[in-house]
């Protein structure tokens, strides 16, 4: 019987030591990358928003095959991708970014994995525009800090028009408020090619390829990785990713010398556009929208969570800086005055940056949600103390002589006999500021939290559907509010007929 | 032995000089209404002996309790408060418009300073204040809000909160001016009452018949000096100074 035991422990603490040792020799790559950087490169599953799928999505899981590693995505903002390298928060950066000479002299790149033209897309009934000589004099939008924004700028004498976002771009595009878009063509073909009010024009414009960027010191992954890149473009895995996506094209054909036929249908592009369906019937309008319901309740909750413990923090921290104000000395009253006119006179939004990127910088690191809780609270706090002092001095002087008479101290007078009353006055003006600050807390999306705003953003430019969405995020909006107003004017009726201290005569 | 002695007491409101040295003592039990026209200093001279409105001069002494200051550009600091807030524990005040907090039902406005100041737990706070509504018939009223009583009610349960501290000496600013006539009545009855117990009251009042009827004695002021006191009978039948006839002829 022991022996037996003996055995089991023996062979339980060796199966657990098993998927360790393997995960020790090998460690999972990581990779950056902006998961919002948009289709076709890395994004959210239009049937699954949670799950981010792309085709350097399978890019790398193929890299990662071929390495016997598994990988992680880092999530990083792409502005900030070579930064976060340098800095050692992921081992490479795989992201649509272009091999440049000016990036050369910071990191090194692999080979190219893709190679691409920039595309110039119009609307549907334009005929003239056709290049970048017959664009001179218009108006053409592209990424901001991207290499076609440098790429227009030299060219000279047209308008460029920078954006944070592809979709927004072309939005704009079928919209009117520019004349044309210049983007890789990966971009061009997704967010351009599903809309019917556009089309591509022109010939490929120069040669863009995409390398895996990678710290300088780390040579030996390079050469790993640039012979993965070797193996996957001979046995065609390449080609069948970029099939997939409607992406291999002649120059790839070139580059990588594979002149087969297309090994596989273009199923993602298919299903993408499927999703971006400018030209919904109305069933599948519904049918959108209902799938929309679960995703914006979850952020309706997210902004209900955020704006009540904010209201929590700002009645409370209100009510300290209004007794600071009436009753402090010279000192804490200026204290508390600087603070409320310091707040009230800068934007909310310059605040909310303030706390969740400038605070960083001296060793105070928040998350998104902390960061946004503590904007609005703070925020609504100087409001509030405002409120607060109006109620105070709304509470008779009468009153505070009798709580005086009676025996009781200063602070137990205020605490007793001037608060309470006051409570009842601000309760109305303290229920609507909560509305306020329920739709102000749509600026906490600028900070990373993905609530009812930002889901909005999300939602209308993967499905390129800004008027339904925007009208369903809204009656959110009122839902949430709703009962808030009938709470404040339950409240208003419900003080003004029993105890308002405001009202002083006796029946 | 007098239960309040006032020394040299002055008071001024910018350059007005309300209470122009006050001298005055009174022995426990008795009932003392103050008379004159308005703006004479009676009621400032009311609201000074608890230290609600500061002295500028003089000493107030209150059953062991003193209040004092030399000149109005004395700092008034953190002791005075103390010493004041310690001197209005014996003092209970009614004013003119009852006062009573308005967030808290009648028994609560009892009950308050009982816990807050004299630290009584709560049982015992309520036995107490349901025995002082009782005596001034209140106790059917005790869970209504102040704004659910008549006037007459709620300037009953002002001196019942009043009363709660067990003060030495009981002072009421104009305690029936703001009252229905027939509601003054059945808020006299209850400072009557007291005073059977032996409560020493300082009364600034209007009502000559009440004061006639009830006060041991009488104080005439007049542009905030004390013209006359006596007893009532004496007083109203024979004043001895002019201004004081004057004053009575209007009344009599």
């Amino acid at each position: 019987m022991k022996s037996l035991l003996n055995l089991i422990l023996i062979s339980s603490s060796l199966s657990a030591l098993v998927p360790m040792t393997s995960a020790m020799c090998s460690e999972p790559l990581r990779w950056g990358a902006d998961t919002e950087s948009g289709a076709p490169l890395i994004f959210q599953d239009p049937k699954e928003p949670e799950k981010i799928i792309g085709f350097e999505k399978e890019f790398m899981e193929g890299i990662a095959k071929h390495l016997g590693r598994p990988q992680v995505l880092v999530h990083n903002a792409w502005d900030g991708l070579i930064p976060g390298l340098t800095r050692g928060n992921y081992d490479i950066i795989v992201n649509g970014i272009e091999i440049t000479d000016e990036r050369k002299k910071e990191i090194n790149f692999s080979k190219p994995y893709f190679i691409t033209y920039q595309q110039l897309t119009v609307r549907k009934e334009e005929d003239n525009l056709i290049s970048l000589e017959t664009a001179r004099g218009k108006r053409v939008g592209t990424l901001k800090n991207s290499l076609t924004f440098k790429l227009l700028e030299e060219f000279g004498g047209i308008t460029v028009v920078t954006y944070d976002t592809e979709p927004s771009s072309y939005e704009d595009l079928a919209n009117g408020r520019i004349d044309a878009v210049l983007l890789d063509a990966p971009l061009a073909l997704y967010n351009g090619g599903p809309n019917p009010k556009l089309k591509a024009v022109g010939k490929p414009i120069s040669s863009i390829s995409y390398g895996i960027g990678i710290s300088k010191k780390d040579v030996k992954l390079l050469g790993e990785l640039n012979s993965a890149i070797d193996t996957m473009a001979k046995n065609g895995e390449l080609h069948r990713i970029y099939d997939r996506y409607g992406l291999w094209n002649s120059m790839m054909a070139e580059h990588f010398n594979d002149r087969t036929k297309n090994l596989e249908p273009p199923v993602m592009y298919e299903y993408f556009s499927a999703s971006t369906n400018h030209e919904r019937t109305f069933s599948q309008r519904i049918e959108l929208y209902i799938s929309f319901l679960p995703i914006l309740a979850k952020g309706a909750l997210t902004t209900l969570h955020v704006s009540l413990v904010a209201m929590v923090l700002a009645v409370a921290f209100g009510l300290l800086l209004a007794l600071m104000r009436l009753y402090g000395a010279a000192p804490i009253q200026w204290i508390s005055i600087f603070y409320i006119e310091l707040i009230r006179g800068t934007p909310l939004l310059i605040q909310l940056f303030f706390i969740f990127y400038a605070l960083p910088h001296v060793g105070i690191k928040l998350s998104s949600f902390v960061a946004a809780v503590l904007g609005l609270g703070l925020n609504y706090a100087a409001y509030e103390a405002e409120n607060y002092r109006a109620g105070m001095l709304g509470v008779p002087k009468a009153q505070s002589e009798a709580g005086l008479a009676l025996g009781m101290t200063r602070t137990q007078t205020i605490r007793h006999i001037i608060v309470p009353q006051a409570l009842r006055i601000v309760i109305p003006p303290i229920t609507n500021d909560f509305i306020s600050l329920l739709k102000d807390s749509s600026l906490v999306s600028v900070i990373t939290m993905v609530e009812l705003t930002k889901l909005y953003g999300q939602l209308a430019s993967t499905y390129y559907d800004f008027l339904g969405t925007g009208v369903l995020v809204a009656g959110f909006y009122l839902l949430l509010g709703l009962p808030f107003v009938r709470l404040a004017r339950y409240v208003e009726a419900k003080l003004d007929s029993t105890h308002s201290p405001s009202q002083l005569r006796h029946k | 032995m007098s239960i309040i002695s006032i020394r040299g007491l002055k008071k001024s409101f910018d350059d007005h000089e309300v209470l122009k040295g006050i001298d005055l003592d009174i022995e426990p039990g008795q009932l003392i209404c103050f008379i004159g026209r308005s703006g004479c200093g009676k009621s400032t001279l009311l609201r000074t002996l608890n230290g609600i409105e500061v002295l500028d001069e003089g000493e107030i002494r209150i059953a062991g309790h003193s209040l004092s200051r030399t000149s109005k550009d004395e700092a008034i600091d953190a002791r005075f408060e103390k010493k004041a807030q310690a001197l209005r524990q014996h003092c209970g005040m009614v004013f003119q418009d009852f006062r009573l907090f308005p967030h808290m039902s009648l028994l609560e406005n009892v009950v308050l300073a009982q816990t807050v100041v004299q630290k009584l737990k709560r049982d015992e706070a309520v036995a107490k204040t349901e025995l002082l509504l009782g005596k001034v018939g209140l106790l059917a009223h005790k869970d209504k809000m102040p704004l659910q009583l008549s006037g007459g009610q709620a300037q009953r349960g002002a001196i019942a909160r009043a009363l709660a501290l067990s003060p030495a000496v009981m002072l009421y600013d104009e305690p029936t001016s703001a009252l229905d006539p027939e509601l003054v009545d059945e808020v006299l009855a209850v400072m009557k009452a007291l005073d059977q117990e032996g409560m020493t009251q300082l009364v600034v009042t209007h009502e000559m018949r009440f004061a006639r009827d009830a006060a041991d004695l009488i104080v005439y002021m007049e542009e905030g000096s004390i013209v006359e006191i006596g007893a009532p009978d004496l007083l109203f039948s024979s004043p001895k100074d002019d201004r004081t006839r004057q004053f009575l002829r209007k009344f009599l």
